[in-house]
């Protein structure tokens, strides 16, 4: 626990790269490979076992502790963070080991994670889980308790991408990156893999359901190079659903999202559909976006969320919400990695994979023809009624490379809708934002019968404001309360933000009857004054 | 009892004495706890001071009438015996004894218990009401040694020779303090931003025995600070006088930085918690410690500190004034 505790703090007090990989280094390098594996595991966030909630650890801790609750609170208030407060607490209590004395127990990461952590669910009572853990605390330092506390509720976060821990695994062990990332993608469990396994600098055959790292696009407006050539560029839609893996080896078929999830049994739909690819030949991997499809019509994103964690949707769920697929690429075909062809031949072998399907529901990705840029942004342009939230543009030489790599993939988003909106009300954040109101909710005007014009709340938004303007407006927010309403405060109508957002949605939970996509705060409009904001009947007008 | 001490629209007043403590409006006497800006404020006839506070005082406020006193000797002022007895905060920093028909207040000033290799140690003082600050009034605060805090800081500057370190602290109190706690360890030099320098020779004068020390700006355009200990104010945080610095480390010293959101917050890379201010428990040590039958409490999370001496027990009123804490 005292060399991973180190880690963290290493990589949570230093911005630079170069650091952060050395202490990553350092720390495997001393590491057995069973602590190695779970490091990697928690910073790639790959695991996270919640065994208690941060609202038991609160009670665990004041019945443990008898401590009194109010002040809790206004400590907890000041932090932000339970994991946090609760081992600030124990070290003013006494309780903490003092950072200058060693551990009589020092146990290992592994020794935590597959023993001491998932015991503590075998106790019922508060009483008996305040003992356990008390008797832990009292060895641990208070950085030891918040990393504990933070593995225990499953909020271990750390400032450090996985780009940087396969980094610093490629550079140690000498194994190149995409290999490490490539057998990282889709584990779950520390069953799944071995450290050996992962640092090998053999081939080793991965499970047959294990997708492919996924591989992304930068934004457009960030190309330096503004030459245009059509015969270089691939341009398709780019649609808002689940970017997925079609996998089938082994007379099997998986389906995983970019987001490292198994999803297959959330479409039994899906799976039927593609059918025919397990039976064809022994390993084919498609890349593409599942997608809600109604008779031919993409439908929007709030559609598909309707079956997003459903377990086992019911036959009328799937034929109310029917789903379908836009195949992108062609990772694999008969067993064949084909990431290192140029994207040109891969359509080929795509067309191949596909050819014998008759559905409607599944198609392969238009690819544009685009002459100049004026014609790009005239197809981007029309985007929105083709049921796409923008253009993808690929090289037509670019191979499928791991993660986002600068070059011969872009996305070229459309233009957010936006609207003009008043701040009324404010909520302080947690973590970093802790103590600061960073939670915003803004309203649009309203008019009733006799023509009297009223606010009414119209989106929450976190972010788009940097630090200083969060700053600013924390001041100003202190100064021009109304009312407090527990954590919540409502507030003077005066400021007026730029809302963009992604779409409009008809809602009967929100007293707008609106639901919007994607909002956040585009700018501070200080030239602006609320009655100047936009109305419901503008924010309607855009459904 | 009798009210010895109320506050007005210019500070703490005395009317007994005819003297205000810490005023921030120019009055005729000021008594002075300690050197820092919220606390000695410019334009009062007569100033009263420990004898150590003195010439940070002058520095500070410039030419002023200024009376200095020794530690713990009773001075009259008008109907009131007043004395001044160390604070623990920074150099001459004091705790203002007022005492008038055996009705004795004591005025803490800031002030910390943690030991402090830069001034003198706090000295409990037994009174009727004791008016103390707060502003590290919330339990998560709670201080390591200076020693310890040096040490780590001093790992740190070890950690990565390769780039200058640069920690930036208040220039009075906080940057001596770290002077001195890391003379324990080393006895390399460290480098000093502008506006360290006078006060960093009044506490040498003094004789409190510190690191040697040299000025950025003294120092040849191309010289490599590379593995070097600078300290500057939080002023100087990405400011034109970091351009010389190639890619430093920066960090900031606080009794803030104890909280981690506080810590990435600011923007700096590392946080150490250094503070003059007393934490939680040092609080309620002290104002146990005085026998005081009613405390006052002025700046900080005194709401917090309130509640709970009530809780135990305690009479406690709020006073609201002008002072600032350790800034975030």
């Amino acid at each position: 626990m005292k060399a991973f505790t180190r880690l963290f703090d290493e990589l949570d007090s230093t911005t630079s790269t170069l650091e952060k990989v050395a202490a990553l280094k350092r720390y495997f390098k001393q590491a057995t490979t069973d602590d190695s594996l779970w490091a990697v595991l928690l910073l790639t966030q790959k695991i996270s076992r919640r065994v208690i909630t941060s609202a038991t650890l609160k009670k665990i801790f004041l019945t443990a502790t008898e401590y009194p609750e109010w002040l809790m609170t206004e400590s907890y208030e000041q932090v932000g963070d339970t994991a946090e407060t609760v081992a600030l607490l124990l070290r003013s209590l006494g309780y903490a080991r003092p950072d200058t004395k060693e551990s009589e127990t020092e146990s290992s990461l592994t020794e935590w994670m597959t023993n001491r952590i998932p015991q503590l669910a075998n106790f019922q009572t508060l009483e008996e889980q305040g003992d356990v853990l008390l008797s832990w605390w009292k060895d641990l330092s208070a950085d030891e308790i918040f990393i504990l506390n933070k593995l225990m509720t499953g909020g271990f976060r750390v400032g450090v991408s996985d780009k940087l821990v396969i980094r610093a695994l490629s550079e140690l062990f000498e194994v190149p990156s995409d290999r490490v990332a490539h057998r990282l993608t889709g584990v779950k469990n520390a069953s799944d893999i071995t450290f050996s396994e992962i640092i090998s600098k053999e081939e080793i055959t991965t499970a047959s359901n294990q997708p492919y790292p996924f591989c992304l696009a930068h934004s457009w407006a960030s190309r330096v190079d503004q030459d245009w050539s059509s015969e270089d560029w691939c341009v398709e839609w780019k649609y808002d659903g689940i970017r997925s893996q079609i996998i089938a080896r082994d007379q099997q078929l998986w389906i995983w999202s970019r987001g490292e999830q198994d999803i297959s049994n959330s479409f039994p739909d899906l799976l039927k559909l593609f059918e025919p690819l397990r039976t064809l030949n022994d390993g084919t991997v498609i890349d593409g976006e599942v997608l809600i499809v109604k008779d031919g019509h993409i439908e929007s994103f709030q559609e598909l969320q309707k079956r997003l964690g459903r377990k086992k949707p019911s036959p009328a769920v799937m034929k109310e919400n029917p789903v379908g697929f836009v195949a992108y690429d062609c990772l694999e075909f008969e067993g064949q990695d084909l990431r290192e062809l140029p994207l040109q031949d891969r359509r080929k072998y795509l067309k191949r994979a596909l050819k014998n399907f008759k559905t409607e529901q599944i198609k392969i990705s238009e690819a544009h023809e685009v002459k100049n840029l004026d014609e790009l942004e005239k197809l981007r342009s029309q985007s929105r009624e083709n049921s796409a939230e923008g253009l993808m543009i690929k090289h037509w030489h670019s191979p499928y490379t791991v993660g986002r790599k600068t070059g011969s993939w872009w996305k070229h988003k459309i233009d957010p809708l936006t609207l003009d909106a008043v701040l009324i009300y404010a909520q302080a954040g947690t973590g970093r934002r802790a103590n600061l109101y960073t939670d915003y909710t803004f309203a649009l005007w309203t008019e009733d019968k006799d023509g009297k014009r009223t606010l009414v709340p119209f989106a929450k938004a976190y972010s788009g404001l940097d630090q200083a303007e969060i700053d600013e407006l924390d001041k100003w927010i202190r100064r021009h309360t109304r009312e407090k309403f527990g954590p919540v405060r409502s507030l003077e109508a005066q400021q007026v933000f730029e809302i963009g957002f992604e779409g409009v949605l008809r809602s009967s939970r929100h007293k707008s009857g609106l639901a919007v996509r994607f909002p956040r705060i585009l700018r501070w409009r200080h030239d602006k004054k609320p009655e100047d904001a936009d109305s419901l009947e503008t924010a309607e007008a855009l459904l | 009892m009798e009210e010895l001490i109320q506050l007005t629209k210019k500070g703490l007043y005395c009317a007994r004495g005819d003297f205000y403590i810490d005023p921030w409006q120019p009055v005729e006497t000021a008594v002075i706890t300690h050197g820092h800006s919220d606390h000695a404020r410019t334009g009062s006839k007569q100033y009263h001071a420990s004898a150590s506070c003195v010439p940070l005082l002058r520095h500070r406020l410039g030419p002023i009438h200024v009376e200095s006193h020794e530690w713990g000797k009773p001075f009259q002022l008008s109907e009131t015996k007043v004395s001044f007895h160390p604070a623990g905060h920074i150099l001459g920093s004091a705790q203002v004894r007022v005492e008038h028909n055996g009705n004795v207040w004591v005025m803490s000033g800031d002030y910390k218990r943690t030991p402090d290799a830069s001034c003198e140690p706090f000295e409990v003082v037994p009174c009727d009401v004791f008016i103390s600050e707060a502003t590290f009034a919330l339990p998560v605060y709670s201080w390591e040694p200076g020693e310890v805090t040096a040490k780590k800081i001093f790992n740190w500057l070890h950690q990565d020779r390769t780039r200058p370190s640069i920690v930036f602290c208040y220039a009075l109190g906080k940057a001596q303090r770290i002077l001195a706690e890391m003379k324990r360890y080393t006895d390399e030099t460290v480098y000093l931003h502008g506006s360290m320098a006078e006060l960093t020779k009044l506490y040498r004068n003094h004789g409190i025995p510190m690191l040697p020390t040299e000025l950025v700006a003294d120092l040849p355009k191309d010289f490599d600070f590379s593995g070097k200990l600078i300290l500057a104010p939080p002023s100087a945080h990405r400011s034109v006088w970091m351009k010389r610095f190639k890619e430093p480390q920066t960090a900031f010293a606080s009794g803030w930085m104890q909280i981690r959101g506080a810590r990435r917050r600011g923007g700096y890379e590392k946080g150490f918690v250094l503070s003059d201010h007393a934490d939680w428990r040092e609080l309620i040590q002290t104002i146990n410690e005085t026998k005081a039958k009613k405390i006052y409490l002025t700046h900080g999370r005194e709401d917090v500190l309130a509640r709970y001496l009530r809780e135990k027990g305690l009479e406690v009123e709020l006073l609201r004034t002008e002072y600032e804490g350790e800034q975030e």
